[in-house]
């Protein structure tokens, strides 16, 4: 185990750093938000230049074969910056399908333009009742002579309203909740039976609601009526993503919490010398080492091929940094006094997307319900 | 001791519940049930009721508009407004100036500004805050000096809630620079229409404004204006403080949102049955009623103990344990409602700009759960830190 960086690892850090350190300023970044499309397209451009859209494919596929370490260095910088790119939907989501579900042929063609920054994916798969269940789908997909045809209502499908194509979970045979008969489809964004209604979500990000009405599909990843291990399998990746991010915006935020406490003079001297708040900003710390490591061990889990062991370190990955994300947010606010609370004030925005990503793909109380209903990670002698 | 609830005070809920049922605008309720903020319509709206009914100010001595009813029966009508739900008396006239002024105003003043108070002819807000003075409210650097027949204010507050809607300002600012911290500073009373105020909007992190800037240019103040002594103006911030720690507790509040978790509860499926029966969902739900239950026990302390303490113009430092423990049952209770909605709890403010939810993103009820999570994380910063109010106990208390 080495928890250091090779050259080519601390290139990769070193000039992404580079980047958003240039272009993803507080007020760069709410210029994105506040433009047409939420993000920056000009950012998504020198992503590909940096070789990040393509990060993690296999080179004969057209990409730079990067793996998870890689991810977690992208995920992490992006977490810093709480940026607002499709990065997370196209490259983790839609390239995890694309890498562990897709032939060869459309692979390689969708992972050139991916890389290029010419093409958008979101994973559209919330329903309404599903809530965190990634199997509980009710929107169906009929055949139609040799394709297939989708109907059904997906929400909260991140970046959504921008994706070219969705990579969408429909339901071929069995009941709602049933783990089999479920695949995993790719329907063009722009194209007969699809209803997209975009909106922004409380971390800036922007996020649809989709209608799927007999919308024809391109194309079937894998088994079309056994998909849900490969649905498992992305967003177990997908989990390790969202779990170096978190790291990257804690140590963000209780940096900035430092540095105000430092400066924040209250009764005469700065309120970092009173005691109560020193043991808070430790706490958090003791918070983020912790999570810091649960990231580390996020990465080395996700590429576990045994799935159900797999799953069982990623429930303890997300309840873990979960509630180390939620104390670190709210203690932020808090040592920082009123002025956290504005919106011109940039912590308050690193807790929203802390927020978010606790519950995104389930939050705390779902992680450690599941985990403990399969007898928790310690197994009695 | 008798621990139970009289007839007449049973009989007396009734009456305020009759009185809710019958002149309480239905639109006002869902509004609130929603979760959202009356506006300032339906506040005036329902403080004129209220008034016109003798019930604008319950803590009030009778001979300026009060009740002259029992603790019980106090916390019984704060209560039940709060479970209805219908907007409490608004604080800063009720709970914040309006006592100060009877505590410490001449009798002009109180001829003035107490009947307009209680008919929200007037609406309020509070000046004490400066970008420099939070915690360390004394402070403050806002200057008062006298000028032949008037003061003249200049300097800057800030947090100032609900400005956009005020006609008045209750101010403290410093009219001995010489004097120690506290010495030197005097509370008034001052028009929002006088000129050199400006007022300018601060977005919380949820994306609403309800607090401002307050800029004080060269603004003229009659003499008659300043409220108790010149440089005694502490004593009067101290009064309100406390006030403003008890109107905290928020019982009712709590119980009508908890409610409604219950409902949302109900709705919403997690792992294929309501999420109402998920043993830890639950436990954490009862987690917050058992704590609600210790507070409402402690607030009705608090008023019986209230009323020997009526004349001594110091806030009990009980009202501590009410900031802090009602400020984190909220928070606690506003954390459980975001997360009963999941993933859609997160649609920022209104995509149809209309409140029509045409677009169906998410369900009605899931709307704003989020932002109000994010807006309440203020409910242990302002009125006094909890750390401060820590503070307090250690020094009041604890002999520490
Ligand atoms: C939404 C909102 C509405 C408000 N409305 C009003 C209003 O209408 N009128 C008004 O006058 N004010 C209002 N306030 C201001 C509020 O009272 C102040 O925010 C509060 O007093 C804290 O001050 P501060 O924000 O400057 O934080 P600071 O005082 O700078 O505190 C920062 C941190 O340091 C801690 N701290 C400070 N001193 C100590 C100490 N001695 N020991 C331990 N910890 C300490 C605090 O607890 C906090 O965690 C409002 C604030 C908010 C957020």
């Amino acid at each position: 185990m080495d928890f250091d960086l090779n050259e080519s690892q601390g290139m990769l850090q070193d000039s992404l750093r580079r980047l958003l350190g240039d272009k993803y300023g507080f007020e760069n970044r709410k210029a994105y938000m506040a433009s047409e499309t939420g993000w920056s397209r000009d950012l998504w451009a020198q992503y590909a230049e940096l070789g990040l859209l393509g990060l993690p494919f296999d080179e004969e596929d057209g990409g730079f074969g990067g793996g998870g370490e890689e991810v977690m260095i992208v995920a992490e910088q992006m977490g810093r910056h709480i940026t607002l790119e499709p990065w997370f939907s196209t490259v983790v989501l839609g390239g995890g399908f694309l890498r562990h579900g897709a032939e060869p042929g459309l692979r390689a063609a969708m992972v050139e333009d991916i890389a290029a920054g010419g093409l958008l994916l979101a994973f559209a798969q919330q329903e309404r009742q599903s809530r965190y269940d990634l199997h509980d789908v009710a929107t169906t997909a009929k055949k139609d002579g040799t394709g297939w045809v989708i109907t059904g209502r997906k929400g909260m499908v991140l970046h959504g309203d921008t994706a070219d194509r969705f990579i969408v979970t429909a339901r071929v045979a069995g009941g709602q909740r049933d783990a089999g008969g479920i695949g995993v489809f790719v329907v063009p964004a722009r194209s007969d039976g699809v209803n997209i209604r975009g909106f922004r979500m409380v971390d800036g990000s922007r996020a649809a609601e989709v209608e799927f009405s007999a919308a024809h599909a391109e194309a079937v990843l894998g088994d079309p009526e056994g998909g849900l291990p490969l649905v498992n399998a992305v967003v177990d990746e997908a989990i390790a993503a969202l779990a170096a991010e978190a790291i990257g915006a804690m140590d963000v935020i209780h940096a900035m919490t430092l540095d105000y406490m430092k400066t924040r003079q209250q009764f005469g001297r700065a309120i970092g010398s009173f005691q109560a708040l020193q043991h808070k900003a430790a706490d958090m710390l003791v918070a983020i080492e912790q999570s810091r490591s649960m990231a580390y061990f996020a990465t080395m889990a996700a590429r576990e091929t045994d799935a159900p062991e797999r799953r069982r370190n990623m429930h303890a990955v997300k309840a873990q940094i979960g509630r180390s994300q939620r104390f670190v947010g709210q203690n932020a606010i808090q040592l920082h006094g009123g002025i956290a609370m504005t919106m011109e004030y940039a912590a308050g925005h690193y807790f929203k997307r802390l927020t978010v990503n606790e519950a995104m793909f389930g939050d705390t109380d779902f992680h450690l319900r599941a985990l403990s209903d399969i007898g928790g990670l310690v197994q009695a002698a | 001791m008798e621990l139970r609830f009289t007839d007449e005070e049973r009989a007396f809920r009734q009456e305020v519940r009759d009185f809710l049922a019958a002149e309480c605008p239905e639109a006002t309720r869902q509004h609130m049930i929603a979760g959202k903020s009356p506006t300032k319509q339906m506040v005036v709206e329902w403080q004129r009721k209220l008034n016109a009914r003798g019930w604008a100010a319950p803590e009030w001595p009778k001979q300026y508009g009060g009740t002259g009813w029992t603790p019980a029966q106090k916390y019984i009508f704060r209560e039940e407004l709060q479970m209805w739900p219908a907007p409490v008396p608004l604080g800063f006239n009720i709970n914040m100036c309006g006592p100060v002024i009877i505590e410490f105003g001449t009798e002009a003043q109180k001829q003035r500004f107490l009947p307009r108070m209680l008919n929200l002819d007037d609406w309020w807000c509070q000046g004490f805050s400066e970008p420099g003075a939070g915690s360390d409210l004394a402070g403050l650097k806002c200057r008062a000096v006298r000028d032949g027949d008037h003061w003249v204010i200049n300097g800057q507050k800030t947090w100032t809630t609900l400005a956009q809607h005020a006609d008045w300002i209750f101010v403290l600012a410093r009219t001995d620079p010489a004097a120690k911290k506290q010495e030197g500073i005097s509370f008034f009373l001052v028009d929002m229409k006088t000129p050199g105020i400006t007022v300018r909007p601060i977005v919380t992190i949820e994306g609403g404004h309800e607090v401002n800037e307050v800029w004080f240019d060269d603004v003229k103040v009659p003499l008659d204006h300043l409220v108790g002594q010149e440089n005694k103006g502490w004593d009067c911030a101290k009064f309100l403080l406390g006030n403003e720690r008890f109107g905290q507790a928020r019982v009712g509040a709590s119980r009508e949102r908890i409610r409604r978790l219950k409902i949302i509860a109900r709705e919403t499926m997690d792992g294929g049955r309501p999420l109402i029966e998920d043993p830890e969902f639950r436990r954490q739900m009862t987690e917050m009623e058992v704590e609600l239950k210790a507070l409402e026990m402690t607030v009705m302390r608090v008023i019986a103990n209230e009323t020997k303490r009526a004349g001594t113009g110091k806030p009990d430092p009980a009202t501590s344990v009410l900031k802090i423990k009602g400020t984190e049952i909220q928070q606690g209770v506003s954390e459980l409602l975001m997360k009963a909605a999941g993933p859609y709890a997160w649609v920022d403010g209104d995509p149809d700009a209309d409140g029509s939810n045409e677009w169906e993103v998410a369900p009605d009820w899931a709307f704003g759960l989020a932002g109000v999570y994010f807006n309440w994380r203020k409910q242990s910063i302002y009125g006094g830190s909890n750390e401060i109010q820590r503070n307090i106990m250690a020094k009041a208390f604890l002999g520490l």
